[in-house]
């Protein structure tokens, strides 16, 4: 679906969309979610600060497993991966970041989740793949790099460099 | 693996080495939020669990109740003293009468080996053994070992000497299943009388000298003498047996090593250990308490997931 030359392009976009709505940063707070909105959120940090001389970024990973509405729905024990928030939200703009958006309902839960690390001043959320008409909840993205129209038999599956080798997206039949 | 092999947790002895890693990593997630400013998560909002306990408990009872309302389960709590235990009822009805209300686990702590086993066979709920007479002590074993984990990295390959009554104690029973299973090197030391006669068929050495024991140990368990357990006389005097197996600070610093003094509590303070040790830098009896709830609320978010 995209090249890792067209990610690239996508991140830089997203990057200075961060930074024409937030800024310097300090009051802002990016949330990568786990498990796989972590690589993107590292990436957009690490571009705002090389390429835009962003100084400093509170950037936390948050794990939603404890919050989220299937407990016992499915035939899986739902296993955990680790939280880091090492700073206060209490006031901070927060951005939380995944690599797909689709149902929504991860997002939901990480409304709740990061209440307990405070009272944010208010949270946006940005994807980097946004997969139309297929919310459960009303829940929109303020950023988006690229809008998908795939059928639920589709998979999206984001490849980062960091972990998967190289970047690239594939749009897969289940 | 992603998830326990059984349904219950009634012994160590029924836990594969992955279970007891899964809660591990599990209550790793779990310390993380406790040590949060808001200390809940509401993955068990529609689970009930009745903690019934036959005999007494303090740390163990509010460790549960805590580690269930952390994951915001219902919890109701039973101990026999004002129940209907007192006037007949046997412990199947007893169950069966609280499971009418819509349970769906039990953390039972009974004076009788094998009640949670017994238990587990009769009605249907997932069972968490908090202590069954002389038996086992599931968690107090996993928090443990967990203890140890975190303070000396691993527990494979540590040498840990579990000292006291052994004879009586669920705990050690627990504890030595536990850290055999994750390859630890386990003896026990105490009076000969208060150690079990097949101790040698678990493959633990037994070590007579206290010296000797804390020079070869990286973790020193310091059990309590269980005065109420206690039928017959099975050493001339309590001052005595602290003379020979009570640790103290001289004999803490005279070691070739620095141990790690763990105690599962309640301690009597200047019989098994004094007081100078349970509260020096070595001790980690308090940390194991914060453990107990990490633990207790992996067990019982692992165990309600397979609540179908």
């Amino acid at each position: 679906m995209l090249s890792s030359k067209e990610i690239n392009i996508i991140l830089h976009r997203l990057a200075c969309q961060l930074l024409e709505h937030h800024l310097d940063f300090t009051e802002t707070a990016l949330i990568g979610m786990q498990p796989r909105g972590i690589f993107l959120a590292q990436r957009l940090s690490k571009i705002l600060k090389e390429d835009y001389g962003v100084r400093q970024i509170n950037l936390g990973l948050l794990d939603i497993t404890f919050y989220r509405d299937d407990f016992r729905r499915g035939e899986k024990t739902l296993e955990a991966s680790s939280t880091k928030i090492d700073f206060l939200v209490e006031g901070k703009k927060v951005v939380l970041i995944d690599d797909v958006l689709y149902t929504g309902r991860s997002i939901r839960a990480a409304l709740t989740a990061i209440q307990s690390f405070g009272r944010p001043k208010e949270i946006e959320l940005l994807t980097l793949i946004d997969r139309r008409f297929s919310r459960h909840l009303p829940i929109q993205p303020n950023y988006r790099g690229r809008q998908v129209d795939a059928i639920n038999e589709e998979k999206v599956k984001v490849m980062w460099k960091e972990n998967d080798g190289k970047d690239i997206i594939y749009l897969v039949s289940k | 693996m992603s998830e326990l092999s059984v349904r219950h947790l009634l012994g160590i002895k029924y836990l594969k080495e992955e279970d007891i890693q899964l809660i591990f990593e599990t209550a790793d997630h779990f310390k993380e939020v406790i040590n949060r400013s808001i200390k809940k998560v509401p993955s068990l909002r529609d689970i009930t669990i009745a903690n019934i306990f036959f005999e007494s408990s303090t740390r163990t009872k509010l460790s549960f109740e805590l580690a269930e309302k952390r994951l915001s389960a219902d919890v109701i709590n039973f101990s026999s003293a004002q129940s209907s235990v007192k006037k007949g009822e046997t412990l199947i009805d007893t169950v069966n009468n609280i499971l009418s209300m819509k349970v769906d686990m039990v953390v039972m702590r009974h004076p009788s080996p094998g009640a949670g086993i017994f238990l587990s066979q009769h009605v249907d709920a997932a069972i968490v053994n908090a202590g069954d007479g002389a038996h086992e002590h599931p968690t107090q074993a996993l928090l443990d070992s967990y203890s140890i984990r975190e303070k000396l990295g691993v527990v494979t390959g540590k040498n840990v000497v579990i000292v006291g009554d052994i004879l009586h104690s669920r705990v050690a029973l627990s504890n030595i299943f536990a850290l055999k299973l994750q390859g630890a090197n386990v003896k026990v030391c105490g009076p000969r009388t208060l150690i079990p006669k097949y101790i040698e068929s678990l493959g633990i050495e037994v070590e007579s000298n206290l010296i000797k024991a804390l020079n070869w140990c990286d973790v020193a368990n310091m059990l309590r003498i269980q005065s109420e357990r206690l039928d017959i006389s099975y050493f001339p005097t309590t001052r005595e047996y602290t003379q020979q197996y009570g640790v103290n600070k001289a004999i803490l610093d005279g070691l070739d090593k620095e141990i790690v003094i763990m105690h599962p509590g309640p301690i009597n303070r200047g019989v098994e250990i004094t007081s100078d040790v349970a509260d020096s830098k070595q001790s980690i009896i308090l940390n194991q308490v914060e453990n107990g709830v990490a633990i207790r609320m992996a067990v019982i978010y692992l165990l309600a997931s397979k609540i179908k």
